[in-house]
C-alpha cells in the first residue's frame, strides 16, 4: 500500500503543476531560468523566516509566529522578484526568443509564481513523500489515515495559489492596485493560518475554505490576466 | 551566453586581423584550434600540422572577421557587416545563451539524479569504511576540533596532489608529450569504465538482490566498457558520448562520496572551488596557461575531459566527408585527425571549394555534426551559440591519476575542475570564425555551416559535473530531501550567474566557485535551520 500511496500523493500534488510545466514552461529556456530563479528567491525567503524562527528560541514551539513572518517574507520576496523582473525586462526582451514573454507581462508573473509554488510545495511535501515509501506508517499510533492524502491535496492548493497570487500581485503592482496587493497578502496569511487547524484534524474545514479561496483567487487571476467570462466560454468551446 | 560568444567572435575577429594578442584574440584563436581538433588522437607531428594549418585559417579569417559574429552565420547571409553586427550579434548570442544554459542544466541535473538515486538506493556508497591513500586522517575521533584538523590536513594533501598533477599535465602539454597525456587519459577512463563500473554493477545487483553469473556480468561489462572507450576517445553518436561522459562523472562523484571522510569531502569542495578560482583567474594560473597554450596551438582540449552539447571530435567528420577526409578518418583517430587537417589545408590552397575544407576538418566535423544535429536540433542551436567551458586539460591530468588510484582521480578531478574554466568566448569566437569562413568560402556546403554551428555548442568540464554531484549527493546522503533540493536549486542558480558573468566579462571563468559557494551555504543552512522548521510545519500539516 505504501508505494501506490506514494505515487498517488505525488500525482495529486505535482501532477497538475507538472503538466503546467511541461506545456507552458519546458519549451522556453528563458522561462525555465526564471522558474528556477523564482524558486531560488522562495528559498531565500524561507531561509530568512527559518533563521528568524530559529533565532527566537522561546517562540519555537509557537508555529503561528513562524508562519506569520514566513508569509510576510514570502510576499516581500515576491515583490523583490517583481522589481527584478521588471527592471530586467529590456534585457529579457533581447534574450527571449519568444517575444511573448515580454509582450504579455502575465507570462513572467505566471512563471515566477509557478516557481514559487513548485518549490514551496516540494519543500512541504517531499520529506513526507519519502516517508510514504518506507515501512508502512499510515495511521499508526492512533493517527489519521488520510494524513498523507490531505497533505498532498493541500500542497496542490498551495502550488496553484502561489501561481495565482503572483499573477494578481504583478498586475496589481503594475497598476498600483493596492487592494489587490493586500488581497494577495491577506489571503496568503489566511490560508497559511487556516492550515494551523490541520493539527486538530479539522480537514474538512481547512480544505473546503482553502479550495474556495484557491478557486476564487484563480478567477481573480484569470480576470487580472485579461480574461473574461466570454473569453473563457470561447476557450472552452475551442473557438 | 550567446552574446558572449558573438561579442567574442567579433572582437576575436578584429583581434586576429589586428594581430593583437589580447585575451579575446586568444580565445578566438581556439576556434582555429578546433579545426585541428584531432588533437586528441594526434601525435606531436599532427599538432604541429595543426599549428601550421592554423595559419591558413588565420589568413582566411580576415574576411571572416569582417563578417563579425560567429553566432550570426546562421541567421545572416555572408554579407553581414562588422560594427553594426556587433550589437545584433550580442542580442542573438544572448538568445542562444538561454538555450545554452538549459543545455547545461539538463546534463548537470541528470548527473546529479544518477548520484542521488544511487546514494539513496545503494547503501554501499553511503558509508565510508575504506579510505583513499590521499586522506591519511580518517576522522574517527568524536572531537569536532580533531575532525576539523583532519579534514583540513586531508584536503590540503588532496589539493597539493591536484596542484602537482595539474602542473605535471601542463608541463607535459607544454613539452608536447601528447602520447603521454593521451595514455594517461585513456588509462584513467579505462579504469573508470571497467573497474569502477564493475564495482557499481556489483553493488547495484547486491542492493536489489539480483543474482547474476560471471559470464553475463563480463559480457555486459565488456560491451559497456568498450563502447564507452570508443565513445569517449574515438567516435560515437553525440547522445551516446554525452551519456557516457555523464555516467563517468557520476561514477567519479560516487567514488568521492564513498571514499572521502565526511568533513574532508566538504573541505575538499571548498578548497577545490578556491583552487579553481586561482588556477583560472590568476595570471600564471596553470589552467589559464593550459588554455592559452591550447589556443596558441589552435588545439582542442582533450574530449575525454569535457562534456559538449555538440560534437567534439574532428575526425567525426570523416564519416561524412568521403572525398577529402575519408582516408584520414579511416586511419587511427590521431593520425586521421592530423591528416584531415592537413588535407583540408591543402584543399584550401588548391581550390576555393576546398578552402572550406581548409576548414575541411571543420567541415567534416560539421558534417558529422550535421547528422548529429539532425538527431538533435537543440544541440545545433546550442552549438551556434557556442559557449564552451574548458575542462579538457584538467581532465587529462585527472584521467592519468585515475588510472593510478581513486585518490589520484580525485586530484585529477580537481585539476579538471580548474581546467573546466569556461572558455565559451573562445569557442564561440572560433565557431563564428568558422561559420564566417564557411559562408565566405563554401556557401554550397550547407552542411559545413551547420557543422560550424554545432561546434559552437556549450562545453563544461567533467570536473564541474563531478563536484556539483558530490555536493548534491553528499547533501542527500543525510536523508533530507529539502536539503537536496535546496542544493540543486542553488547550484543551478550559481551556474546561471557564472554564465551571466561570462557574458559580461567575456573571459574564461571557473565554473565551480559561485555554484559551490551557493551550494555549501544552502546545504548547511537548510540542514541546520530550515529542516527543523519545515519538519515542524509538515508534522503539523501547516503550509506556508
Amino acid at each position: 500500500m505504501t508505494l501506490p500511496e506514494f505515487f498517488g500523493c505525488t500525482f495529486i500534488a505535482f501532477g497538475p503543476p507538472f503538466a503546467l510545466f511541461v506545456f507552458t514552461i519546458a519549451n522556453d529556456p528563458v522561462r525555465i531560468i526564471i522558474l528556477i530563479a523564482a524558486a531560488f528567491f522562495w528559498l531565500l525567503s524561507l531561509l530568512l523566516s527559518s533563521l528568524l524562527w530559529f533565532a527566537v528560541v522561546p517562540l519555537r514551539d509557537v508555529l503561528v509566529f513562524g508562519v506569520v513572518f514566513s508569509v510576510l517574507f514570502q510576499e516581500c520576496f515576491r515583490y523583490i522578484i517583481y522589481r527584478i523582473l521588471r527592471s530586467t525586462e529590456q534585457g529579457l526582451h533581447a534574450v527571449a526568443e519568444d517575444s511573448r514573454i515580454t509582450d504579455n507581462k502575465h507570462i513572467l508573473a505566471y512563471v515566477s509564481g509557478l516557481g514559487f509554488g513548485l518549490v514551496s510545495g516540494m519543500f512541504a511535501l517531499v520529506n513526507l513523500l519519502a516517508d510514504m515509501t518506507g515501512p508502512g506508517t499510515m495511521g499508526y499510533n492512533g493517527g489519521t489515515e488520510i494524513f498523507f492524502v490531505v497533505s498532498a491535496v493541500q500542497a496542490l492548493s498551495i502550488v496553484l495559489l502561489h501561481t495565482f497570487w503572483s499573477v494578481i500581485f504583478f498586475n496589481a503592482c503594475d497598476n498600483n492596485k493596492y487592494v489587490q496587493i493586500s488581497y494577495v497578502v491577506g489571503s496568503h496569511m489566511l490560508v497559511s493560518l487556516l492550515t494551523l487547524l490541520n493539527a486538530q484534524e479539522l480537514y474538512k474545514t481547512t480544505l473546503l475554505i482553502n479550495y474556495t479561496i484557491t478557486i476564487g483567487t484563480g478567477v481573480l487571476a484569470f480576470r487580472a490576466a485579461g480574461g473574461s467570462a466570454r473569453s473563457f466560454k470561447r476557450f472552452i468551446t475551442c473557438q | 551566453m550567446d552574446a558572449h560568444v558573438n561579442a567574442t567572435s567579433s572582437s576575436g575577429g578584429a583581434g586576429i586581423a589586428d594581430g593583437l594578442s589580447g585575451a579575446a584574440s586568444r580565445l578566438e584563436r581556439r576556434p582555429k584550434q578546433q579545426q585541428p581538433r584531432s588533437n586528441y588522437g594526434s601525435n606531436n607531428v599532427d599538432q604541429a600540422d595543426g599549428a601550421i594549418l592554423a595559419v591558413p585559417n588565420v589568413v582566411i579569417r580576415p574576411s571572416g572577421s569582417g563578417s563579425g559574429g560567429g553566432g550570426r552565420p546562421r541567421l545572416s547571409g555572408g554579407g553581414a557587416g562588422g560594427p553594426p553586427d556587433a550589437q545584433a550579434e550580442e542580442e542573438q548570442g544572448l538568445k542562444y545563451g538561454a538555450q545554452h544554459v538549459i543545455k547545461l542544466f539538463v546534463p548537470v541535473s541528470l548527473c546529479m539524479l544518477v548520484v542521488v538515486t544511487t546514494i539513496n538506493s545503494i547503501s554501499f556508497y553511503n558509508s565510508t569504511d575504506v579510505y583513499l591513500l590521499y586522506t591519511p586522517f580518517h576522522e574517527l575521533s568524536p572531537e569536532p576540533s580533531v575532525k576539523f584538523w583532519n579534514a583540513l590536513a586531508n584536503s590540503l594533501i588532496l589539493m597539493s596532489v591536484v596542484v602537482v598533477m595539474t602542473i605535471l599535465l601542463i608541463v607535459l602539454y607544454k613539452k608536447r608529450c601528447y602520447r603521454v597525456i593521451h595514455g594517461w587519459l585513456i588509462l584513467s577512463s579505462f579504469m573508470l569504465l571497467f573497474i569502477f563500473t564493475y564495482l557499481y554493477l556489483e553493488e547495484l545487483l547486491r542492493a536489489y538482490n539480483i543474482p547474476m553469473d560471471y559470464p553475463t556480468a563480463l559480457f555486459i561489462m565488456w560491451n559497456f566498457g568498450v563502447a564507452g572507450m570508443m565513445a569517449i576517445h574515438w567516435q560515437a553518436p553525440l547522445r551516446l558520448q554525452q551519456g557516457y561522459l555523464i555516467f563517468v562523472a557520476a561514477l567519479m562523484a560516487l567514488v568521492f562520496i564513498k571514499y572521502l571522510p565526511e568533513w574532508t569531502a566538504w573541505a575538499v569542495l571548498a578548497a577545490i572551488s578556491i583552487w579553481d578560482l586561482i588556477a583560472v583567474l590568476s595570471p600564471r594560473g596553470p589552467l589559464r596557461i593550459l588554455v592559452e597554450t591550447a589556443q596558441e596551438r589552435n588545439e582542442q582540449i582533450f574530449p575525454a575531459l569535457i562534456y559538449s552539447s555538440t560534437v567534439i571530435y574532428t575526425y567525426m567528420g570523416t564519416h561524412y566527408t568521403p572525398q577529402q577526409s575519408q582516408p584520414t578518418g579511416i586511419s587511427s583517430p590521431s593520425s586521421s585527425n592530423s591528416t584531415t587537417t592537413t588535407r583540408a589545408t591543402q584543399n584550401s590552397l588548391a581550390s576555393p571549394e576546398v578552402a572550406p575544407a581548409g576548414n575541411n576538418s571543420r567541415a567534416s566535423s560539421s558534417r558529422s555534426g550535421n547528422t548529429r544535429s539532425t538527431l538533435t536540433q537543440d544541440t545545433q542551436a546550442s552549438a551556434a551559440e557556442g559557449m564552451p567551458l574548458v575542462t579538457f586539460k584538467t581532465h587529462l591530468r585527472g584521467n592519468a591519476e585515475a588510472a593510478g588510484f581513486t585518490e589520484e582521480w580525485s586530484a585529477n578531478l580537481n585539476e579538471r575542475i580548474a581546467r573546466r574554466q569556461i572558455e565559451v568566448q573562445a569557442s564561440n569566437s572560433g565557431n563564428s570564425r568558422r561559420s564566417n569562413e564557411y559562408r565566405t568560402v563554401t556557401t554550397p556546403h550547407e552542411g559545413a555551416q551547420q557543422e560550424g554551428q554545432e561546434e559552437r555548442g556549450i562545453k563544461l568540464g567533467l570536473g564541474d559535473f563531478i563536484f556539483y554531484s558530490v555536493l548534491v549527493g553528499k547533501a542527500s546522503s543525510y536523508g533530507d530531501w529539502t536539503t537536496t533540493i535546496a542544493c540543486f536549486v542553488a547550484i543551478l542558480i550559481g551556474l546561471c550567474l557564472t554564465l551571466l558573468l561570462l557574458a559580461i566579462w567575456r573571459k574564461a571563468l571557473p565554473a565551480l566557485p559561485i555554484s559551490i559557494t551557493f551550494g555549501l551555504i544552502f546545504c548547511f543552512a537548510t540542514s541546520a535551520v530550515v529542516k527543523p522548521f519545515m519538519e515542524n510545519l509538515s508534522a503539523k500539516q501547516v503550509f506556508i
